[in-house]
């Protein structure tokens, strides 16, 4: 199998042009990161006010007990077949996609910053407290830094999912690096889909390294051995 | 009999093969990941390597995993064996650090007690230290085990029967009623898995319960 890969993967007919690897790479990544930051503009803000109060602990426990169950193949075509009499054209299978992207990455990044900000040390919190720092003080300059690590293990197997989700999307139209592996098997093209696969792999490693890089350098050093 | 338009014979006959394909895994997967765990505690230096490369493999999507290990196993594409194997890939990278977690949790004191009483290393593993790890073993487990039985569903855009079959027939005819009944079925069986484990592990750690009561 490794021959045809890798002519197929050489041939620079595939790599140029609109439907080319290099735009669907970008693709892949525009709709991963729009679907990451929307969950996170959701998600952080409420993790936080959740860690910092204690204030509706069960939800997030139970939302990242309960989203790891959810069928996103399933959610994903009820959401299509939901919207798509009430969208036209690549909008029909764009906001649906992304809706079920948005929210199957909520889960991660609410429970990773929830632990994050609750498990800090309670001496630290009261050292805080002690110096004289105000609730928003302690949340924004102590409780927030010593999440990062959590924080991040959320944000990174948010980002895994949404790619992994991502490519399904394409079996509903989405762009992409998706649409090797379905196209490719509708054509019974193997090569095709297997190169496909192998740069959805890729894109996914390289995306989880850099953002293990981003938190090397963000966390502060005195946490390092906990990320 | 049909439940929202599907025979209910299919969604046994379904059912069955999505309990095989996620069920299959955890037992080997498990079996595998105690091994791994163990040496990767007892031999320091292997801890990072063998933690790092089982997390690799959970980075990688299970579409792309499903499509690529016909080449290197050189089975059909259709060959349920693939998502077997994909997910005891996926069971080994979540449990190995769990494993591994469980057997440092063990106190050092039962660990030289059980030296000082002559059992041999492995004696000491199976009869003290693997019984002390269960409920940190359980927990992962029961993660890998829901995991599984969502991940799995993505099987049917390569054509391998399971629930998620229902996904895809439902899409393609327009019609909703077998995608609820496929992600009600997969919600259902990812809660009997989580029972069945809790229930196990229950069963193994009489001690918890003396505690409790």
């Amino acid at each position: 199998m490794i021959g045809p890969v890798v002519e197929w993967l050489t041939d620079p007919a595939n790599w140029e042009g609109d439907r080319g690897v290099i735009s669907q790479t970008l693709a892949h990544l525009e709709y991963s990161f729009i679907a990451l930051l929307l969950a996170a503009l959701v998600a952080v803000p409420l993790g936080l006010y959740i860690g910092h109060t204690g204030r509706g602990r069960v939800v997030v426990v139970s939302a990242a007990g309960g989203f790891r169950a959810i069928p996103s193949l399933g959610v994903l075509f009820i959401a299509v077949l939901l919207l798509l009499p009430r969208l036209s054209g690549e909008a029909a299978f764009e906001v649906p996609s992304l809706i079920v992207l948005f929210i199957l990455a909520i889960p991660p990044i609410l429970s990773g910053v929830y632990s994050g900000v609750q498990q800090v040390d309670p001496s630290a919190r009261d050292a805080a407290k002690g110096m004289g720092m105000t609730g928003r003080q302690v949340l924004f300059e102590v409780e927030m830094p010593c999440a990062l690590p959590l924080i991040f293990s959320g944000m990174r197997s948010a980002m895994l999912q949404i790619i992994a989700t991502a490519t399904i999307a394409a079996i509903v139209g989405l762009g992409g690096l998706g649409r090797y592996l379905i196209d490719g098997q509708a054509t019974q093209d193997y090569a095709e889909m297997a190169s496909g696969a192998l740069l959805v792999a890729l894109l996914a490693l390289a995306v989880d390294f850099v953002f293990g890089l981003v938190q090397r350098l963000v966390v502060s050093p005195g946490l390092a051995t906990n990320g | 009999m049909t439940i929202l338009d599907v025979p209910a014979s299919e969604i046994v006959a379904l059912t069955l093969d999505h309990v095989y394909l996620a069920g299959l895994p955890l037992v080997i997967g498990l079996l595998l990941a105690i091994p791994l765990g163990w040496m990767a505690l007892r031999r320091a230096w292997l801890y990072a390597p063998v933690i790092a490369s089982t997390g690799l493999l959970y980075t990688i999507p299970s579409l792309a995993l499903f499509i690529l290990l016909p080449g290197v196993l050189g089975t059909q594409i259709l060959d349920p064996l693939n998502v077997v194997v994909a997910m005891t890939l996926y069971t080994i990278a979540l449990l190995t650090r769990t494993v591994a977690d469980g057997l440092s949790s063990v106190p050092e004191a039962t660990r030289q007690a059980a030296t000082a009483m002559g059992f041999s290393t492995v004696r000491r593993l199976f009869q003290v230290e693997l019984p002390l790890a269960v409920p940190v073993i359980a927990a992962g487990l029961r993660v890998a085990a829901v995991s599984n039985v969502s991940i799995v569903s993505v099987a049917a855009l390569v054509g391998v029967q399971q629930l998620g079959i229902l996904f895809t027939d439902g899409f393609n005819r327009n019609a909703i009623g077998p995608i609820v009944v496929g992600v009600v079925g997969c919600l259902f069986l990812a809660l009997l898995f989580d029972a069945i484990i809790l229930g196990i592990a229950r069963l193994l750690t009489p001690w918890q319960r003396a505690v409790a009561s």
